[in-house]
């Protein structure tokens, strides 16, 4: 069971994930301390690691639209979030794979903050409201991605292949 | 079925025949560029390499360009740390597109590249910058992506698993009227198609106006289509293309022009004509929420931004440089221009443009980013309002999530700096 720690609308850009101020910080063990910072509360709260990992945020559509800063998804995979989303933005959704953050394409996803939401592979239940929701698989291409650990050793492992 | 030009360029990109929209693909990468992000690709690239027992190397240094432009000078010694960082491994890898801190040949990323000659019709050009997008104005595939994604790159030369995208047409018919710029067709097109109308699309430009519009309007097209979530945008090269990559890009060697095919399968068709077009307004926190600019007139603003990459090449300071000329800015507006590369100032200065905006009262900062992603120059206060070329108004944007950014053209910019209030660049300046 995970529980709905942020409920935010459509166009969550990446200039509120991860303000720009904040990009000369790059280090994906440094990026946390600043992750919503606009969101004062939910910051401080994630700081304080009163946020279990696990926890999920829950985004409407086009979530991570904006800058390519890698941060933005960083930021949320140190915590180790989940992001539940009608549907994502490219470079945000591309990002979240190559390092592991776990997203999720629910396109009629509803829920609000302190439900508790159980999530399968296919489907997400939301035990508060008694409601369940489809889950869209990701493309097969950036499944691999996936099952390899993130982009980093897939990549190593095309290096270590190309070497032989 | 024929192909659009996306599809043939990643067909050229791997070597086959043809591909068709969805299909998966590892294309070779023409060029690869990164800004001061690249101390995070640098630290990924490493990674990839830990536990190989293999020396790290990048596959081409000479299609790697490097470009220092989010933060310049320097606005914190954590930045100039990375800046350092980036230096020494260009040095040590031997990448030659390295354009450092300097006013004869740097500047934004995304003017660098064109200006130079880097980027040519039917490339795979990818970026850690989402305005990469910019660069199909010369007829490539440009895209954004994160530094992990370039760190992977910069080891194999290409890319893993690119789904070809599906494309949008965007038939752009009739003549621009005199103060409407193609900043407000694109800034139309985006509230047309909103913020995530295009995604996972690429937006094809054709048409009469764009056959007819400069390079630096294409750029400017190009640069914003991300904003309506768009892959890319791209213009079909034509004599204008080459025109530019001859005479102002230098570039010597042969130049291959392709065009997408006649019966090409396209997502959607979108007719626009441009002589109906007003000039166009983003308001706040969204950029497709978009006006034309008479229904925000009147509002007052605190600040004005002319630069980046969207805006700020040469025929848009003349935009504003003519319009402000032998007048005052408004008093309690602060007017900042930003070049978009020191060639470009450069010009601006020998053209008298930089002269004339400043003897109205602009400022006239050095070429890079600047206040576009709030880091460290034109900062807003509470409660304040900026009107800006730029291309993102996201609530925090300028470095303030209590203040407000609208978007506009250059030359609604500079009529509203001298009114102080959002104007209608065609009133002559009157407000209304």
């Amino acid at each position: 069971m995970a529980k709905v720690v942020l409920k935010l609308g459509d166009d969550v850009s990446t200039d509120i994930i991860y303000p720009g101020r904040f990009m000369a910080t790059v280090l994906p063990t440094e990026t946390p301390q600043y992750a919503f910072a606009d969101i004062p509360d939910f910051n401080a709260r994630l700081k304080k690691g009163e946020i279990p990992a696990g926890s999920v945020i829950v985004g409407g559509k086009n979530f991570g639209c904006g800058s390519s800063r890698e941060q933005a998804a960083s930021c949320l995979k140190g915590p180790e979030l989940v992001i539940v989303a009608r549907d994502f933005a490219r470079i945000f959704l591309q990002n979240s794979i190559n390092l592991g953050l776990n997203t999720i394409i629910c396109p009629d996803i509803e829920a609000d903050q302190g439900d508790e939401l159980e999530i399968s592979p296919d489907k997400i239940v939301n035990k508060t409201s008694g409601r369940t929701f489809t889950i869209t698989p990701l493309p097969k291409a950036r499944q691999a991605i996936v099952d390899a650990g993130g982009l980093i050793p897939y990549t190593r492992q095309r290096l270590i292949q190309g070497k032989k | 079925m024929g192909m659009t030009l996306v599809e043939k360029i990643l067909a050229n990109a791997t070597g086959r025949t043809s591909v068709k929209k969805g299909d998966v693909v590892e294309p070779k990468v023409d060029l690869a560029m990164s800004h001061e992000n690249g101390a995070l690709v640098l630290n990924q690239f490493l990674e990839i390499y830990q536990g190989t027992g293999m020396e790290a190397r990048v596959w081409d240094p000479s299609k790697i360009a490097i470009i220092f432009d989010h933060r310049v000078p320097a606005e914190s010694s954590k930045t100039a740390t990375n800046q350092k960082k980036v230096r020494e491994f260009v040095s040590e890898q031997g990448i030659s597109k390295f354009h450092d801190i300097r006013g004869d040949e740097g500047g934004i990323c995304h003017q660098i590249l064109p200006e130079n000659g880097y980027v040519l019709p039917g490339y795979v050009v990818v970026g850690t910058d989402s305005h990469t997008t910019t660069h199909g104005a010369l007829g490539a595939l440009a895209f954004g992506i994160g530094a992990t994604e370039m760190a992977s790159v910069w080891t194999l030369g290409y890319m893993l698993n690119v789904e070809v995208p599906g494309t949008i047409k965007a038939v752009v018919n009739g003549k621009f009227p005199e103060y409407v710029l193609p900043k407000d067709l694109i800034l139309y097109l985006i509230g047309k198609l909103s913020a995530e109308g295009a995604n996972f699309k690429v937006i094809e430009f054709h048409g009469p106006a764009i056959e007819n519009m400069s390079t630096s309007g294409r750029l400017t097209i190009c640069n914003m289509s991300v904003e309506a979530g768009a892959t890319s945008g791209i213009v079909p090269p034509d004599d204008e293309t080459l025109r530019y990559l001859r005479e102002v890009a230098g570039v010597q060697e042969q130049i291959k022009v392709f065009g997408p095919d006649p019966d090409a399968a396209y997502d959607q068709v979108i007719q626009i004509d441009v002589s109906q077009l007003d000039p166009q307004i983003a308001c706040p926190h969204t950029v497709d929420n978009v006006k034309p600019v008479q229904e925000v007139a009147g509002k007052e603003i605190q600040q004005i931004v002319i630069g980046s990459c969207t805006n700020g090449r040469l025929d848009d300071i003349e935009t504003a440089a003519r319009i402000v000329e032998g007048k005052k800015i408004a008093r309690g507006v602060r007017m900042l221009i930003f070049p978009a590369s020191g060639r470009i100032f450069r010009e601006a200065i020998s053209k008298g443009y930089i002269y004339t905006l400043m003897e109205s009262g602009a400022v006239v900062a050095n070429s890079g980013c600047g206040p576009c992603l709030g880091v460290h120059q034109g900062a807003l206060a509470d409660n304040e309002t900026a009107l800006s070329t730029t291309n993102r108004n996201f609530k925090g944007r300028m470095g303030n999530p209590n203040a407000e950014v609208y978007l506009c053209s250059p030359a609604v910019a500079a009529a509203s700096a001298l009114a102080g209030v959002i104007t209608d660049p065609r009133n002559g300046g009157k407000n209304g």
